[in-house]
């Protein structure tokens, strides 16, 4: 017998008490919780992510569509950043400001090795998804945000966030508006770990620092 | 209103101090109290050490001595929580070993008429001031039983506040285990004895005069722990200050 | 790892011995108390957290019920997506197993995302027979693989040691691994995790192979989860060519928006924050983004056989979040070691027992390892009623009765050494069940009583060493009611001072 027919056989044996009729939608799931947590404005909802952002140690910043490019500009400049990672469908008007002779753009492609993207001062993506209630932005691969490893290998991410359209209240509603079969990740502030005393303590293995610009407009 | 004292065995035997301060506390508040002598033992030492077949008598013993009776009441969260949680358990158990409802029904029975002291004081007499005097300092460790098995609340706490001339001290990392957990006690000398160090270091921290629990099994533990480190306090039964009157000082 | 939990003295010696260790002492008591307040703080957030954990335990439950029904839809879901499934019935199968995909990569090394079920198995050890070094990436992990240590925590394995001693061990021991840790490095934690992210760093860009669990996968869409803080998790999941999962068969939920519940319930009952820093999902492969092969073993190893415990069967309901290790005040005495398994704490007291069965000392003695105080149940984010299986398997332990033991229906024989211990409660019975032996007994201890020792011999001296006996009474409550109340059940009113 092989080990998946031996497993799967324990697993009815094990189940023996279970009435053979009952379906698993028999098995009943109240689902009374609440979608969001406390009634707010679309503002007040954008403020609670800026503010649960930053308690976990993103940094945040909030600009208009005209002055993104020139705020993204001056926080590469801030880092003494050399060079930046673009995804493939990053808005070209985001580093319309940043000086290409300053800080070289280094596109996302399949070549590029991780020892590469060590060597790489920062990475600026936009956003699937962000959730207020808990300060977390969610990457799916999207054209704006590439593939996994270039918001990991860099000590430095800004991710830009889109403000209103991309906010929800809570993990319920961005788990609603996130295709399953894209590889996602929920960035909760930069990397940290609670590994020594159970306290916490920035900056372990992802990046470093985490710029958060929620942009309006 | 039919309401049995069951005493337990360990306040009958250790602690008859106890029985006679809930006695006197409810014949004062009106209650006619009953004590049918063929209660003994509610069973959890057995129980909770695993010998759940050698439990199934006493059970029996407790359904039938109080089978006469509207409401029982006991000095300690501890039986009242074995009662209540345990007993459909035996005879779930029971049942699902092909002996028919027999303990189920014995056990549906006795549920809904057990009581812990302070809940039958709040929930059923609905008082929380039972005229009681008790000059000293109280800090009050909630046993665990009664905390998240009862849910007791503030229950003794509201019943504490309101006794004349005492004052309630808080007790600091109140809602841990004192570390007694009947046979856990010697079974796991090491970590009980240390729980109850700690336990007891606490209580002694705050100064009180005495230390009140609503169970006096743990109270053994936490009091035999207390006089080994040389502490003066006190350790007393809820029952024994609720009782105490200014004409009749306990 | 070269440490193993084989041959472990049972519960109460090896926690007789670590209760005295001042040191460990004092570190659990500051971890645990540093992260007790946190948890109550990120759980009062929410105002439907009662809510939360009943879903989260009814969708256990159901997952549970219809096991097998879940596991075949995830065979195929993750197999639509481009992943491969192999099913392994015992530590010894998922080990071989990953051995064998290990090395048709051709690879030496891999990188391993912390992970229990790789802990429970002991694959490392596997492994490296196998001549592969498998390097541990979390920081903790890190902490007792260099430290030639077992883990004592689920969350944070290396919870017993101090900045101090981390800081010691990087010293000493990372050379040996890889790159050594920097000159002059103190104990502040930010340079302690510095030195792990250069430590490491090399590894995971080289890295060919990565190991991981999951801490959930989903049966409709395929997609496996994996929860974490520090970005080895992303590091391992995302850089390699090859991605290995070894993930036990109850960490599968129906949906993907059951995933809303868990998301919510594992942060903050784990860490105490709203939302741990990283979570990846993955379904499968994806072109050009990440590994190019997945593999899934899904892992029993005494998983149907706690299943087919219809009391135990709720231990499987667990998302491995340590909470109740946090709040038990056993276990903050007597430290993670003294469980000896990769599972410390209230969980660990019922679910070795389940896992492994309870025919060893050690693992007879864990369903003891308990006051029975409830905290653990109160804390758990999907409502273990721990405190319900430590007395049923208390009672396997000294009764015996049916049982499944891998996957075969038996009868447990009543453990050995329990003789003494079970005569002595059938006496008590049988007296607390005839109140004239039981009243004789208590009017021949108060007749006696000046003469009663202050420490007691034998199995008495466990009470007496550490704590005074109660003084024995005059007479027994029954004696005093029969005095002043007569024979009658009834009171009289009459004054009982």
């Amino acid at each position: 017998m092989s080990s998946r027919d031996l497993v799967l056989a324990r697993v009815r044996r094990a189940l023996a008490d279970v009435p053979r009729t009952e379906r698993p939608s028999d098995a009943p799931v109240d689902r009374d919780y609440l979608r969001a947590h406390g009634d707010r404005t679309t503002e007040q909802t954008v403020d609670l992510l800026a503010e649960n952002l930053a308690d976990y140690r993103a940094i945040v910043h909030r600009t208009d569509a005209a002055g993104l490019p020139a705020l993204i500009a001056r926080l590469l400049a801030g880092r003494g950043a050399t060079s930046v990672v673009v995804p493939p469908g990053l808005p070209a008007e985001w580093l319309s400001a940043t000086d290409p002779e300053e800080v070289a753009r280094i596109p996302d492609t399949p070549e590029l090795t991780p020892h590469d993207l060590d060597a790489v001062s920062s990475v600026v993506t936009g956003c699937a998804v962000a959730v207020a209630e808990t300060g977390t932005v969610v990457l799916d691969a999207g054209p704006d945000q590439g593939r996994r490893r270039i918001t990991l290998v860099p000590d430095h991410h800004i991710c830009v966030i889109k403000v209103p359209e991309q906010v929800v209240d809570s993990v319920p509603q961005a788990l609603e508006r996130l295709a399953p079969e894209r590889p996602l990740t929920w960035i909760s502030g930069p990397s940290a770990t609670s590994d020594i005393e159970l306290d916490r303590v920035e900056g372990v293995h992802g990046p470093r620092t985490l710029e958060v610009v929620l942009v309006e407009g | 209103m039919r309401v049995a004292l069951f005493i337990t065995c360990v306040n009958d035997t250790l602690y008859p101090r106890t029985g006679r301060a809930v006695v006197t506390l409810l014949e004062r508040l009106g209650v006619e109290v009953g004590f049918p002598p063929e209660q003994s033992c509610c069973g959890q030492p057995h129980f909770n050490t695993g010998y759940r077949h050698e439990t199934e008598p006493l059970v029996r013993r407790y359904a039938a001595a109080f089978q006469d009776y509207d409401y029982v009441v006991t000095p300690s969260g501890s039986c009242a929580a074995m009662v209540r949680d345990n007993y459909p358990r035996i005879g779930a158990k029971a049942a699902a070993e092909g002996r028919g409802q027999e303990l189920t029904e014995l056990a549906a029975a006795a549920v809904p008429k057990t009581y812990e002291l302070t809940e039958f004081l709040t929930d059923v007499l609905k008082v929380t001031d039972v005229g009681a005097y008790y000059p000293h300092t109280v800090t009050y460790h909630p046993t665990c039983h009664g905390l998240r098995m009862l849910r007791l609340g503030d229950r003794p706490r509201r019943l504490l506040a309101a006794v004349k001339g005492l004052e309630l001290l808080e007790l600091p990392g109140a809602e841990e285990c004192c570390g007694f957990g009947g046979t856990f006690a010697v079974k796991n000398a090491a970590v009980s004895a240390a729980m109850g160090a700690d336990k007891a270091r606490n209580i002694t921290a705050t100064g009180a005069e005495t230390v009140c629990t609503v169970d006096n099994s743990c109270q053994m533990h936490i009091g035999g722990t207390l006089a080994r480190q040389g502490s003066t306090v006190r350790p007393v039964h809820i029952a024994e200050i609720l009782a105490s009157t200014e004409g009749d000082v306990w | 790892m070269t440490g193993t939990y084989l041959g472990m003295p049972a519960f109460p010696e090896a926690a007789a011995v670590s209760t005295k260790n001042t040191r460990l002492r004092a570190n659990l008591r500051h971890a645990t108390h540093t992260i007790r307040a946190k948890r109550a703080a990120a759980v009062a957030e929410l105002a439907d957290w009662e809510r939360l954990r009943a879903a989260g335990a009814a969708i256990k439950d159901r997952t549970l019920r219809h096991l097998d029904h879940y596991l075949e839809r995830l065979e195929s879901t993750v197999t639509a997506a481009g992943g491969q499934v192999h099913w392994a019935a015992d530590a010894e199968d998922a080990n071989r197993i990953v051995t064998e995909l290990v090395r048709a990569t051709g690879e030496r090394e891999v990188v391993k995302v912390k992970s229990m079920a790789t802990q429970e198995i002991g694959l490392n050890d596997a492994l490296a027979e196998a001549g592969i070094r498998a390097y541990e990436t979390d920081l903790a992990e890190l902490i007792v693989q260099l430290g030639d240590d077992l883990p004592s925590h689920i969350l944070v394995p290396a919870i017993h040691r101090n900045r101090t001693e981390i800081r010691d061990i990087f010293t000493h021991r990372m050379a040996r691994w890889g790159r050594p840790a920097p000159e002059g490095l103190t104990d502040a934690p930010a340079d302690l995790a510095e030195a792990a992210r250069l430590h490491l760093r090399e590894k995971f860009l080289n890295a060919k192979v990565g190991i991981s669990g999951a801490n959930f996968m989903v049966a409709e869409t395929g997609t496996l989860v994996v929860v974490e803080s520090e970005g080895n998790g992303r590091m391992c999941l995302t850089l390699p060519e090859t991605l290995i999962s070894v993930v036990g068969i109850e960490k599968v939920v129906p949906t993907w928006r059951d995933l809303e519940v868990f998301l919510q319930l594992l942060p903050r009952s784990s860490t105490a924050e709203r939302m741990n820093p990283y979570t990846s999902t993955w379904t499968g492969t994806t072109d050009g983004d990440g590994p190019r092969v997945f593999h899934l073993v899904l892992l029993d190893n005494g998983r149907t056989d706690t299943l087919a415990d219809t009391v135990g069967r709720q231990a499987l309901r667990c998302i491995r979040c340590s909470a109740c290790l946090n709040v038990c005040p056993v276990y903050e005495r007597a430290g993670g070691h003294a469980y000896g398994s990769a599972y410390p704490g209230p969980i660990g007291a019922i679910l070795t027992p389940q896992l492994r069965g309870t025919q060893s000392e050690l693992d007879a003695s864990l369903p003891y390892a308990s006051s029975l105080c409830g905290a653990c149940y109160e804390v758990c984010p999907v409502a273990i009623d721990i405190p319900e299986i430590l007395v049923h398997l208390r009672e396997r332990v000294v009764e015996g009765g049916p049982a499944s033991v891998r996957g075969t229906r038996a009868v447990i024989k009543p453990a050995k050494g329990h003789a003494a211990e079970r005569a002595a409660m059938r006496a008590a019975r049988w007296a607390l069940d005839h109140p004239g032996v039981l009243r004789a007994g208590q009017r021949l201890a108060s007749r006696t009583r000046r003469f009663h020792p202050r420490r007691l011999p034998g199995p008495g001296r466990a009470w007496t060493d550490t704590r005074d006996l109660p003084a024995v009474p005059a007479e027994p409550f029954r004696d005093w009611w029969q005095r002043t109340h007569g024979d009658g059940n009834r009171s009289e009113g009459k004054s009982t001072t």
